[in-house]
């Protein structure tokens, strides 16, 4: 997988965050913007991009970006 | 795989009865303030539902519409054969409702009458009921039910939940034809997942105490007790995207159903952004999947009804159609049905 386009992808999602402060490492839980939206917008991208349907507890158990990328690593 | 083909059957008439009430999504108290209504009208396609009145229930408004539908095909009392009611808002626990409209209805104690409790799956889910009893034969015409008044059991005060359900009950004839051509279904069952959507304490396994009628406050915007129906808003999204099209997609394998040769694709409608996905994940057009949600709300099982009623009517009317449908929900439970229509009757919707 393309890690940079995945956290161009995870960070298109956010409408007020700057993509600077997306990284592998970003608790994206702790940012502001973070809401139960984003997350089902979050498994709706990674259905869409990457043809793999997160489960809600690989949702809520992923905190960084690291996390998400490693589920769909997993799955494919 | 639960496929199943079930010839001899046709539905000849569809009548969809709903409160006179509008509740407006964005007028809601639940919500926190005008952005987070505003939020909810984006992300959900719901503008406004129906909301039944204090002594009106589910099966008032299916019982109104069967009568009405009763009278316009001409049919005699005498010559209703099953009557099946597909609902989670029963009138009670016990007695069958199904029973009870039928005593309301006065038709013969020859009439067949049970209760199928299934919540959003339930117009697909009946289909294969009603449409089992009647394939040999021994039926000639019966009525199915469907519908839900989720305003007598949801919370007032849950921002998840009240603002995007609606009211409403309908009634669809059925009859027996070996003309027919057969009802295809695929029906699904995920009972690990019956957490995703549930009234704990409903039915026997948790008895109502004075305990779990205390509304308490979840979180933000969402009080509710035990006996409210509860979503795991995340679960059923994460089902309804992966699971439900592959049901869809695996019936229309199974039987050769190409969505190019179909005229119509109606869902279950809860959230036009889900349906939408799935739309295109079966490759659709708009032209074939019309919506009523934005007017109606999410009606449970009788989304699928109501669409035909409120959407589709002119059409269906006249001439020859065919259509895939697919309700998914509480249980988990998900099925997909494609059939084929002929110059059905279809009331105008009944407001009461």
């Amino acid at each position: 997988m393309d890690i940079k386009e995945f956290i161009r992808n995870f960070a298109d999602l956010f409408d007020d965050t700057d993509a600077s402060l997306i990284t592998l490492d970003t608790k994206f839980r702790d940012l502001d913007e973070w809401s139960s939206l984003l997350a089902l917008s979050t498994m709706s991208m990674i259905d869409e991009e990457y043809d793999v349907q997160l489960s809600a507890d690989q949702m809520r158990n992923a905190n960084t970006v690291q996390d998400l990328i490693d589920v769909v690593n997993t799955a494919e | 795989m639960a496929f199943l083909s079930i010839p001899n059957v046709k539905i000849v008439g569809v009548a969809a009865a709903v409160p006179k009430e509008k509740k407006i999504v964005s007028e809601l108290e639940c919500f926190a303030d005008q952005a987070e209504a505003e939020r909810t009208i984006a992300q959900t396609g719901i503008v406004e539902s129906r909301l039944a009145p204090e002594g009106m229930v589910c099966s008032d408004y299916c019982y109104e519409a069967a009568k009405q539908l009763i009278e316009k095909l001409g049919w005699e009392k005498e010559s209703i054969e099953a009557l099946i009611y597909l609902s989670v808002s029963r009138d009670y626990i016990e007695p069958n409702t199904a029973t009870v409209i039928q005593g309301r209805l006065d038709l013969p104690k020859s009439c067949y009458t049970i209760d199928v409790p299934m919540a959003c799956s339930g117009y697909c889910i009946g289909l294969s009921v009603i449409g089992s009893l009647m394939s040999l034969g021994c039926m000639k015409r019966a009525l199915m039910l469907v519908g839900d008044t989720p305003s007598k059991i949801m919370s007032p005060l849950d921002k998840t939940l009240w603002p995007i359900h609606g009211d409403a009950g309908t009634a669809t004839a059925l009859e027996y034809d070996p003309e027919a051509k057969p009802m295809l279904f695929n029906v699904m069952s995920d009972g690990k997942q019956k957490d995703a959507i549930i009234a704990y304490a409903s039915g026997v396994r948790k008895q109502v105490t004075e305990e779990d009628l205390k509304m308490v406050k979840e979180d933000e915007g969402i009080i509710r007790n035990n006996t409210h129906v509860k979503m795991d808003g995340m679960g059923v999204f994460s089902f309804t995207m992966s699971q439900v099209p592959k049901c869809i997609k695996a019936m229309m394998e199974n039987f050769g159903i190409e969505a190019e040769k179909t005229d119509y694709l109606l869902l279950h409608q809860a959230n036009k952004y889900i349906d939408e996905k799935i739309r295109k994940k079966l490759k659709f057009t708009e032209e074939q999947t019309p919506y009523c949600l934005e007017e109606f709300g999410n009606t449970s099982s009788g989304t699928i009804p109501m669409t035909m009623v409120t959407r589709i009517a002119n059409q269906l009317r006249k001439g020859h159609h065919s259509m895939v449908m697919s309700g998914f929900g509480a249980g988990l439970s998900m099925a997909a049905v494609y059939l084929e229509t002929d110059s059905i009757e279809v009331l105008p919707l009944i407001e009461i």
